[in-house]
């Protein structure tokens, strides 16, 4: 039987549901494992991991699964964007199928870079859009690329940029600290052009 | 039975830049006064430096409100259609909603129009598809309210070295701020080119001043509050100053339903939605609408009565027309070496040197150097073509994040008859109460003049020594949001206007607009400081013309 996974919520509304064929679906849940996450199950985010590592790569700094931006859509779905949850329940979904259908393998066990030819199809509006019914796969890629910026470049309380990482990454002060009075300190204004930007 | 509200002289819709300035010349000049904001007080520490619920950048929310659960409205489709559009939406056209409106948030930009574009119908004559004409006030009687903004709230800024400055009577209370790193490459380019670089005026102390400290230079300016109160709001000036007297009463977390007038015309108070959403009544001698250009002509076209079935002052159909914005336009710049210092806000270098002074180019704008962009706003600024993902797009934003200098612009923008405000006849919010739509294309002189505009500022860039030069060029699509202005424009002529030079509706003698709806353009710059200065204008038109409990 295929693997199903539910989110938190749904288990709450499965429990709470009370009717038989609920219950048949809940018991079948209970043989899988239950989601950590708060709207997204297991298999979604190991899905999603794969792409907002694709939309921000691991180099000399960590990439979007490292810094946890999954868990950063995940928060957000399940407060600020709730009105994103079908499209991404749906477009994950579709996403997955289509792959399934066209390579045999999930998206998570192509090479990276045929990863990144899938996307380019969908950013490019060249994906099939066969199991999509309220998105579009190009709406879907640029909707998950957008949330995924904000993840990793945003603050870390939301959920994503893991220990300041693209702070760390782009040298900017984090915290940003108050109080630091920079207007008192001219040191910057004997910057010479061809210093390295450290006053070196 | 609840007790009813007292009966007050003046009500004040909105404490914002307007609503705020008009309270205070209200309650110090003795009337009695409810400032009513649908928003409520905001510090710096409930926000921190959070850019992704800032008022700048906000795709989670609009940090300084409103909030999303409540105030949707309806924007064009693209279909011939509506859809519901929520204030973190950019086709929504947002500004703000607390105890100090877009002056809390804003980049405290301190600018006074030009002489000229107070007369820009007599400078440049009809201008096609646009409804351009003079103000009914002139640069000389509004030069004092300017003064008495940049005195009571306080503005740092230093003119000497800007040819093209309005005139003005007396210096800036505060010195100018100094260049950061990007300022001081900008001004050698500029004065290469025979350009008259010099600081932005700036609502923000250079030095302590009115019981405030001095700036502390952060990157988290514009789009939040300042941690240290050194960014002058009418929050942190002008309504304290109100409430003081003992004479002024705000009350936060109420939504202004309508205006209610009496079948002889008059208003008579308003009604609202207190703090628990109950319907509530508070009556007046006199209505001061200052909630923005697109809120305050929502609220007017939502307030009908017997005499005027198409909402207050809307006989002749003019509420809600010609809002307009500004046309941001600009260039972004490349360098080899870093650029960035971190020195706050960022903006703070000028010139003055293309507004007005082309007679074949109507109108132009100020050219800045931009606000900080934080990461997550720098992940859009690309040239044309290139990667919005993957190892080119962080390769790029490790490589220019401190290495790209931002040159911007606000065109002038026409007014144009259909840019307008309406509200839906179906769609109502949260509270019942029929939403705003914003609907309507730009004029084509606006891209013209962001073509213009654009050039010049790619053109100091290359000269700064850039590598790599593009430009950024509006659209004739926008929603006018933060500089929303013009909905209720003042005029001689009450058929092709909403209220007189004092603000007062032409139509109903006891209330009045004071906010960027007045304006009949919105000048080349950022409008806080006009505002203000139409704020002290029409609150010290009605402070010195009331008499007991009616105008004179």
């Amino acid at each position: 039987m295929k693997n199903l996974s539910f989110s938190r919520r749904e288990f709450v509304r499965l429990f709470t549901g009370g009717t038989a064929a609920v219950l048949i679906s809940f018991n079948t849940a209970c043989k899988n494992k239950i989601s950590q996450w708060r709207y997204l199950g297991e298999e979604e985010i190991g899905l999603l991991d794969a792409i907002v590592e694709q939309i921000i790569p691991t180099d000399d700094f960590p990439g979007g699964k490292w810094a946890n931006v999954s868990n950063f859509i995940d928060k957000q779905l399940s407060t600020f964007y709730t009105r994103h949850q079908q499209a991404y329940r749906e477009g994950l979904g579709a996403f997955e199928k289509s792959i399934i259908q066209m390579k045999g393998k999930k998206f998570e066990k192509l090479p990276f870079t045929e990863q990144t030819t899938m996307l380019e199809k969908m950013e490019n509006g060249e994906f099939p859009g066969d199991y999509w019914k309220d998105h579009s796969p190009s709406g879907f890629f640029d909707m998950v690329r957008q949330h995924s910026l904000q993840g990793f470049y945003g603050s870390p309380g939301h959920g994503g940029n893991r220990g300041y990482i693209s702070y760390r990454m782009l040298g900017l002060d984090y915290p940003n600290v108050i109080g630091q009075n920079r207007y008192n300190d001219l040191s910057w204004r004997k910057y010479n052009p061809k210093s390295d930007g450290n006053g070196k | 039975m609840e007790m009813a509200n007292r009966h007050v002289n003046a009500v004040v819709i909105g404490a914002g830049a307007g609503g705020g300035v008009v309270a205070k010349e209200l309650a110090v000049g003795g009337l009695t006064v409810v400032l009513i904001e649908r928003g409520r007080w905001h510090t710096f520490d409930e926000h921190g430096d959070d850019e992704l619920t800032s008022q700048r950048t906000f795709p989670l929310k609009c940090g300084y409100g409103p909030d999303n659960e409540r105030n949707w409205r309806m924007a064009p489709d693209g279909k011939n259609g509506w859809k519901k559009v929520f204030p973190n939406d950019w086709s929504y056209g947002n500004n703000a909603a607390c105890v100090g409106s877009g002056t809390v948030s804003y980049g405290a930009m301190a600018w006074r129009f030009k002489p000229e574009d107070f007369h820009l119908k007599t400078k440049y004559g009809s201008v096609p598809g646009s409804t351009l004409d003079d103000w009914p006030l002139s640069y000389d009687e509004i030069e004092p309210y300017y003064e008495k903004a940049e005195y009571e709230l306080g503005v740092s800024g230093d003119p000497t070295n800007d040819p093209y400055v309005p005139p003005r009577k007396n210096p800036y209370p505060m010195p100018g701020f100094s260049f950061n790193r990007e300022g001081i490459i900008l001004e050698k380019a500029a004065k290469r080119l025979g350009l008259h670089p010099f600081p932005i005026p700036m609502l923000r102390n250079s030095v302590p001043y009115n019981g405030r400290p001095a700036c502390i230079r952060m990157r988290t300016c514009v789009g939040f509050a300042c941690p240290v109160g050194a960014k002058a709001g009418t929050q942190n000036t002008v309504i304290p100053v109100a409430l003081k007297t003992g004479n002024c009463e705000l009350r936060i977390n109420c939504m202004v339903s309508e205006i209610i007038v009496d079948e002889k015309g008059k208003a008579t108070g308003i009604r609202y939605f207190d703090v628990d959403n109950k319907l509530q009544e508070q009556t007046s001698d006199l209505v001061v609408v200052s909630a923005s250009a697109s809120e305050t002509a929502r609220l007017l076209l939502n307030s009908k009565s017997k005499l005027f079935p198409k909402g207050a002052g809307n006989n002749n159909g003019w509420v809600g027309r010609n809002i307009q914005d500004h046309a941001y336009t600009g260039a972004y710049g490349l360098f080899e070496d870093e650029v960035y210092d971190d020195v706050g806000p960022g903006a703070c270098i000028a010139i003055n040197d293309f507004n007005h002074l082309f007679p074949d180019v109507i109108g132009g704008g100020v050219l800045c150097n931009e606000f900080i962009r934080m990461p997550y706003q720098f992940t859009s600024i690309r040239p044309s073509g290139h990667r919005m993902w993957g190892k080119d797009h962080k390769d790029f934003q490790k490589k220019y994040f401190k290495r790209h200098i931002a040159i911007h612009g606000p065109v002038q923008e026409m007014p144009v008859f259909d840019k307008m405000v309406e509200v839906d006849p179906v769609v109502k919010d949260f509270w019942g109460i029929p939403v705003a739509r914003i609907s309507g294309f730009r004029h084509d002189n606006d891209i013209k003049v962001a073509h213009f505009l654009a050039d010049k500022a790619e053109k100091w860039l290359k000269e700064a020594g850039a590598i790599q030069t593009w430009q950024s060029i509006p659209g004739k699509e926008s929603t006018p949001s933060q500089h929303q202005s013009g909905t209720c424009r003042m005029g001689n002529d009450p058929k092709t206007s909403v209220t007189n030079k004092y603000g007062q509706l032409h139509e109903i003698d006891n209330i009045f607009i004071a906010d960027g709806s007045l304006h009949v353009n919105n000048g080349g710059y950022n409008p806080a400081l006009t505002i203000l200065a139409l704020g002290y204008w029409v609150g010290g038109h009605i402070t010195e013309k009331w008499k007991g409990t009616k105008m004179k």
